[in-house]
This record gives C-alpha cells, structure tokens and sequence, in this order.
C-alpha cells in the first residue's frame, strides 16, 4: 500500500522482454498553477513501472493537469507554471537544462480524442514520431515499426492492406488505437492516457482496455478515468484526488491499491466517493 | 360521455399560419429578394458594359503585339499582359513568404502585448492608399538611384505593400482553424516546436493558405495607382523588372483612354479590352483558388 506522503523510491523495473526498461515516475510536492490559480496542491506518490495506475476524481480535481506535468505538457499552457519534483527513475525532469522535447520522447501521452494527422496516411501517422523527430530513418525500419506498433495497437489485421489511406477514414476505436500505436513507435518509457475510451462505445472500449492490459508489461501506464468501473476494471493502483470546494486547489486524498481502494479505503471522501455518494 | 379521440381536430393549434405572420413573411422575402437583386445590378452591369466595349477591341494582335512604333491603330496590349504578370509574379514573391511568416510568427510564438500590436499595426496597413504604397516605392527607390527612376521592380514593391497585410490576415485566420489537438499530439510525440509547425501545422492549413494567397494577388492585380508613379509608361515589350519602364494592364487601360492619339476609337476599344482582360485574370485567379482549396483540403474533425 502506497502512503500519500513517502520518500521517492527509485525502482528500476526492467522488462525482460524489451531492451527499455519502463520507468517509475515520482512526484514529490507537485504544486501546479495556471497564472494565480492554484490548480493542484501538493501532490507526492510514486507510480510503479510495469503497472496500471488510475488517477480518479470527480470533474476539475485536478487529475488530467496533474497528468500534463508528468510529461511537461502543463507549461504549453501560456501562464502555467509547475513547482516541485517530477522525477523519472530519481532524475528530475524539470531541472534546469532539461529539455522538454527529451522528456516528451520518453513519456508518450494519448489523448481523449482521437487526434490522428490529417494530411497523413495510416503508415505516416504511426512512423510520425520517427519522421518528426530523428533525421532519415531508413525505410526497412520503419516499415519494422509500424508494424510492430500496429500489432502491439492490436490495429495491424485491420489495416494492413490500407496503410497508405489517410488516418481520419477509421472509426472512433480504430483512431484511438492508431494514436496508440503512434505513441508506442517511439518506444517511450510511460504511457500517459487521458480518459482515452471516454469519447468510445463500449466495444471499442473493452478492446482498448484489453489493450492497456497487455501493454502494462512493457511500460508504465498512468490513466486518467472518469469512470470508475473502468478504474476498477483496468487499473492495478488508483489514486483518488478530490476539490474541496470549487475554486480551491485539488489535492490528492489517498493512493493505493486498487482493490483496497475500492473495497477498504482509508479516507471518508474516498469512500463517498467511490460508492457513488458524490460524483 | 364523450370519449376524446384523436381524431378530433385540435383547437389549440390553429391551422397555419395566421393571417398577418403571412403577411410579414411575404413582405419580408420580397424586401430580401429585392435588396440582393440592387446589390446585382451594379455587378452584372458592370461586367455587361466592359465586354460590350471590349470585346470589339479584342483581337489576335491584341494578345500577341507590343505599342512600339504604333501610331494609329493596330499594335496591341501584350507588352502589358506580360508586364502585368511579371509585376504581380515579383510582388507575389516578395510577399508570400513575409507574409505567412509573420503570420506563423503572430498565430505560433506571439503573446500578449507585442501580438497586440503587431495586429494592430496589419489592420492598419490593409487600409493604406495605394498611391501612399507607390509613393513610398518610388521615395525608397529615388533615394538609391535619383529622380524619375521607374522600374518594374518598384512597382512590386508598391504592390507587396498592399498585399503583404492580406497574406498575413488571412494566413492567421487559416492557422488559428487548426486545431490545438493535432499540435498537442505532435508535442507529446516529443517534437521540437518548429518541426511542428512545419510538418504538421502548415501541411493541415496549406490549401488556406494557398486561397488566401491567391485572393490577395487578385486584389492588387489590377491597382493602377501606386503603378502609376512607378512602373511608368512604355509601348514597348519589357520583361525584365529590374531593367526600365514596364507597362501593365491597369496603366495602359488608363493611358490609352486619356491619350487616345489619333486613331481615337481604336485607343479607347483597346482600353476597354485591357480592362476586360484584368477582370478575366481576376475570375480565373478566384475560379483557381476554389479548386485549389477543395482539392487540397484536409477534413479536420
């Protein structure tokens, strides 16, 4: 069970399977602001590699902001600011002279929205990360990751013979799961999803869910859920963050696992929570 | 007792419409057909009028001969179809690339203050007179080369004034269409924000910016102001822009209309025909833009 308050431990939580290992992300005292709004108090809890970790709440708590400064998306925002540590495996990530464009390789995000490139075909969407960021890569290689990617995004049978049709042609599921299959490409070391089924019918759903099951082996996942069954279903640590009252910062109220969180947790607003007293 | 049935006609909702909301209804669509039709009537006679008397001064010579050494009738307005492509060519390159870099700089790295101003100084800009745009041509000119220079060259420069706020209006408007999702993605991708813009942005606005382009062009090609004081006169061909006079559709119809000569009905049916032709190279750049915009576009959801 995961204490709210506790040192950063640094896990090295190596695959066998592939050569990168995924990587434990610490917070330590994450306070992030958008101008004067103090939008997210204090938050400190590790999340563990090779497993799923859930940040659940009700809506504005502050888990999809807290979620954008694992992977310094946060800043983008003109006026956001973070404070505090965000390590990956013990390095800090905002530490000066880091580059943000690093971080980003490393921890890969998947949106709520499927948002594939419009101007570009299946294969480019999913060899994006590839084409946008190291210089010629060989055509044999990437043709080894996409596909390799698109299996992984449980995608490539049904688009194998399609690869060069542009990427808005599939449905909902299929979209999202190509954004999947973009993010892994670049082989990051975390996956950060931000309510990725919300915007999906309940089959496309419980396939991207199979989805993040088996991904979990070779990376860390943190999702961000609206739905709670989900979480239960899908996660194996959640981590409850919770307003209270609106315009006040939102904090995180407990982290564990999933299981106790759901059956035994330590926190009332926990509780009311997750029984569905408030929402 | 009576059973209600629903075959009984309701009195809560009469039938129709009443009365008097038909009335307004007529009167207000005959007001709005008529009000468009007023609006037409200026354009449909206009383009009436210019090829009634242009065509008579269309030919083969009218498209294939220069003015030189034409005295009476004959010659013909090629000198300034050519010149006027040359001239609109020339401010077309120098604006295009100014103009959507500014406006990648004003939509993309801008913020606050600074971009505040610099729209507020574009907006202005799209509201110069275009004989202010070719007097400072010519000062700016004069200044390096003395009094009475005339070069095709400055009368690109006159016409990139006028059209170098366009761009940038209208390229603005096409990036801020694209949406923040698809540049978010490409950041979580862990690319550097230049690359970005450049494979990801500008591919997605392209067929904007490529309309925006072209309606821009097809605003200045037919300015005779600023050209005027610039391009000078000439009846001779010239495609060199940086070499003397060039002759341009608009001066010519101008010129030929105001110093007629000797053959007076020849002159006066050319310029008639040179403006005919500035409205055809008009329609045809606004009939390529709509094709070049549903050929290229891309859906973003």
């Amino acid at each position: 069970m995961f204490k709210p308050s506790g040192a950063v431990r640094a896990e090295a939580g190596q695959s066998p399977a592939t050569g990168r290992g995924a990587k434990t992300i610490g917070a330590q005292g994450v306070n992030l602001f958008y101008g004067d709004f103090h939008a997210v108090e204090d938050v400190t809890m590790t999340i563990a590699p090779n497993k799923v970790t859930a940040l659940i709440g009700s809506s504005g708590c502050g888990k999809t902001t807290f979620l954008r400064s694992l992977n310094r998306m946060h800043e983008l925002t003109p006026g956001a600011r973070v404070e505090g540590e965000v390590t990956l495996d013990g390095e800090d990530v905002y530490a000066k002279g880091v580059d943000p464009v690093q971080v980003r390789r490393l921890i890969g995000m998947v949106f709520q929205s499927p948002n594939p490139f419009p101007t570009m075909s299946i294969y480019d969407n999913v060899a994006a990360g590839l084409n946008l960021n190291s210089g010629r890569v060989p055509k044999a290689r990437k043709d080894e990751v996409v596909e390799r990617s698109l299996r992984g995004a449980h995608l490539w049978e049904e688009v194998k013979d399609r690869l060069d049709k542009p990427g808005s042609g599939l449905s909902g599921g299929q979209q999202q799961r190509l954004c999947i299959a973009r993010a892994i490409a670049v082989e990051p070391e975390v996956l950060l999803m931000d309510e990725p089924c919300s915007a999906l019918d309940p089959v496309a759903t419980l396939a991207i869910e199979d989805l993040i099951a088996e991904l979990k082996s070779r990376y860390t996942i943190v999702i961000v859920t609206h739905n709670m069954q989900q979480a239960a279903r899908a996660s194996d640590v959640t981590a409850f963050f919770n307003l209270d009252e609106t315009g006040k910062p939102g904090k995180l109220v407990e982290v564990g696992a999933t299981e106790a969180i759901f059956t035994n947790p330590s926190q009332q607003a926990t509780e009311d929570y997750v029984s569905g007293r408030f929402g | 007792m009576e059973s209600a049935t629903l075959t009984r006609p309701s009195t809560l909702f009469a039938s129709g419409l009443s009365w008097r909301r038909r009335a307004v209804n007529i009167t207000m669509t005959v007001l709005i057909a008529a009000a468009f039709v007023v609006a037409l009537i200026p354009l449909i006679s206009l383009v009436y009028e210019v090829a009634k008397r242009g065509i008579p001064g269309l030919s083969l010579a009218f498209f294939t001969e220069d003015a030189r050494g034409v005295v009476g009738e004959g010659g013909g307005a090629a000198h300034a179809i050519v010149g006027t492509l040359v001239i609109t060519a020339v401010a077309s390159v120098i604006s295009v690339p100014i103009g959507i870099m500014a406006a990648i700089y004003l939509n993309e790295y801008g913020e606050g203050r600074l971009r505040r101003a610099l729209t507020f100084f574009v907006d202005v800009m799209t509201g110069i007179p275009s004989i202010v745009a070719g007097l400072f041509a010519y000062a700016l000119f004069e200044l390096f080369f003395g009094p009475g220079i005339r070069l095709g060259v400055m009368g690109s420069v006159a016409l990139s004034v006028l059209m170098i706020p366009i761009v940038i209006r209208s390229a603005e408007e096409v990036l801020k269409i694209v949406p923040n999702h698809l540049r978010e993605a490409a950041y979580a991708l862990g690319t550097p924000k230049w690359k970005t813009i450049t494979k990801v942005v500008l591919p997605t606005a392209f067929a904007g910016l490529i309309t925006g382009v072209m309606i821009a062009v097809a605003r200045i090609v037919g300015e005779t102001a600023p050209l005027l004081v610039t391009t000078g006169v000439v009846d001779s061909m010239n495609t060199d822009p940086f070499n003397g006079r060039m002759q341009n559709l608009a001066v010519y119809a101008y010129n030929e209309y105001r110093s007629p000569g000797v053959a007076k009905q020849a002159a006066y049916d050319k310029a008639w025909a040179a403006a005919l032709t500035l409205i055809a190279i008009v329609m045809l750049l606004n009939i390529a833009a709509r094709l070049v915009y549903r050929r290229y576009k891309t859906e973003i959801r």
